[in-house]
């Protein structure tokens, strides 16, 4: 059947919308990050310099630093949400008993209500036991909304797997380590690399949250970002974006590609 | 071991981690609010923060914001990324691309997107130098203020650009899932274009559209960075006043800034359930959740 030339033309716009929602902030970016007195009223860089590559990348200033805590703290905080995530995930997913419902319900609370309040009341409760201000109490305040997120992802992949599969294994013999790796594992992986990648995205975006556990004491990437952003140094604010986006953007690529390969 | 605390054994961490942290942080919120605060010797039951809130201007300014901001980026997301969704459905199938395509502005953090946004709309950003080339302006200040401005159009902007392709992705996934059986079904029966889309399309999409959207809402009602990097410091949104309230050097603000964020928390509550109760009266919808 043909298509009429109106849905060819919605379609091609979609398309088009679609190319410069991805394109143009990296576009922008990478060109700010780049240019050199790119003053009003200008429309293109007069020049370019490695300026703000040049700084970032420099052992005396602070960003290093402060992308290695964002690592830190975000590897650290993804493998403590997995692990704090799977056994649950799957009771949630393969049984039915009373009290599921307020266990979901639980779980869905922390992901739809904003969580300054909660961050404050842990803020005071770090105060007492000394943990503001330190790298151990921004990890935890971080797990508060990434332990939710896991749990609910990895439910979701548990649940489109039989586990009649685990029984049949059992059945025939497999020791329950064997049973694991070679038939759960395998069939949650991808499911597990989705919630992992979520878990270290939400992490490494906190900033509000950070902010106040930390005190400005614990300097991650973001409060770097925002501190140059408010500073007013356009190129530098820009390579720190894009230096605050790659990873991201990596794992939402690896994540897309290993989902297509499992297939 | 016997089966059930076995089964609340491996339920146990999480259940720990929101019990202590969140249902924990929010109950400590909630009695430091209510004149149990240490640093300035509150020590008895009191409502006064809650009732100094209700007699600031300052705080009905920031409210009044926060839900007009909220709700314009939400229905504005939701139209944007149904029509992204619809319009990429027959490229989807064929090509993988777009979906890693719309993967993009979603994974690019909220700080980036709103200094990206910056670069364009500010009074020397990009727009306004065209305008300039064009002649149309002489000056910055000639150009209509869109960042730090009285309507928060850069904050609305901002979540536009990341929320309608996530709206967009979840509203693909859900159509892909379903196929396109029942729309070859209507157009057996001699449905029009309209119909299919109005009677078939619509309802099929309806429940990724409106739990994405409810996550949209609740986020950017709560949400931080992009009022603070592209909005005014008054009136703010309502997490801006409760952050800038609470990091006061003057303590004795601290009591009715954690208060906010309680109002706030609870308000998103009573907002998220009345969404939930209007999309159930208005397209029948009895669980929007794709869980």
């Amino acid at each position: 059947m043909k298509k009429p030339t109106l849905i060819k033309v919605a379609e091609a716009l979609a398309v088009i919308a679609a190319i410069g929602l991805a394109a143009t902030p990296l576009a922008l970016l990478t060109v700010r990050s780049l240019a050199q007195s790119w003053y009003w009223p200008r429309l293109a860089p007069p020049a370019w310099s490695l300026r703000a590559w040049r700084y970032v990348f420099s052992p005396t200033a602070e960003v290093l630093p402060s992308l290695a805590t964002s690592l830190s703290v975000a590897l650290v905080v993804t493998l403590l949400a997995v692990i704090v995530a799977l056994p649950a995930s799957r009771v949630l997913a393969w049984e039915e008993f009373r009290g599921k419902r307020a266990v979901l319900f639980a779980l869905l609370l922390p992901v739809l209500t904003p969580p300054l309040a909660a961050t404050m009341g842990v803020h005071s409760l770090f105060l007492r036991y000394g943990l503001s201000d330190t790298w151990v109490g921004v990890a935890l305040s971080h797990l508060i909304a990434t332990v939710p997120y896991a749990t609910l992802m990895l439910t979701g992949s548990f649940s489109r797997l039989d586990p009649d599969y685990e029984a049949q294994a059992r059945t025939l013999g497999a020791k329950t380590i064997d049973v694991w790796r070679s038939v759960t594992f395998p069939a949650i992986a991808p499911g597990l690399a989705v919630a992992a990648s979520f878990a270290f995205l939400i992490s490494w975006s906190q900033y509000l949250t950070t902010l106040l556990i930390g005190g400005a004491r614990i300097v991650t990437l973001p409060l770097t970002l925002v501190a140059f952003q408010r500073g007013g140094d356009e190129a530098i604010a820009a390579a720190l974006s894009l230096v605050f986006l790659a990873p991201t953007a990596a794992v939402a690529f690896s994540v897309a590609r290993f989902l297509k390969e499992s297939r | 071991m016997n089966f059930t605390m076995r089964r609340w054994l491996m339920l146990s961490p999480p259940l720990a981690v929101i019990g202590v942290l969140f249902a924990g942080g929010l109950a400590l919120a909630a009695a430091q609010s209510l004149g149990y605060f240490a640093p300035t010797g509150e020590n008895a039951l009191t409502l006064r923060h809650y009732v100094s809130l209700g007699a600031d201007h300052e705080i009905y300014a920031s409210l009044w914001l926060t839900l007009k901001l909220a709700t314009a980026a939400t229905v504005i997301s939701a139209v944007a990324g149904l029509a992204l969704a619809l319009g990429l459905r027959e490229v989807a199938r064929r090509s993988r691309t777009i979906n890693l395509l719309l993967q993009i502005p979603l994974s690019v953090p909220h700080l980036a997107m709103a200094g990206a946004l910056g670069a364009v709309i500010a009074p020397s950003g990009l727009l306004a130098r065209g305008a300039y080339a064009f002649g149309f302006i002489q000056q910055p200040a000639d150009f209509p203020a869109l960042i730090n401005d009285r309507y928060g159009v850069g904050i609305v902007l901002s979540y536009i650009l990341k929320e309608a392709p996530f709206i967009a992705l979840m509203t693909l996934a859900l159509l892909a899932r379903l196929g396109d059986e029942y729309e070859q079904a209507a157009r057996t029966l001699g449905a029009s274009a309209w119909q299919r889309f109005r009677h078939v399309t619509l309802p099929l999409a309806a429940p990724a559209v409106v739990s994405s959207s409810l996550m949209v809402f609740a986020f950017i009602f709560g949400a931080f960075e992009v009022p603070f990097i592209l909005g005014r410091p008054f009136p703010a949104m309502l997490s801006v006043t409760a952050q800038q309230r609470y990091l006061d050097v003057n303590l004795a603000l601290r009591p009715g800034a954690i208060a906010l964020a309680v109002v706030s928390a609870l308000l998103t509550a009573v907002l998220t359930w009345a969404y939930l109760r209007l999309t159930r009266a208005l397209i029948g919808l009895e669980r929007p959740f794709i869980l």
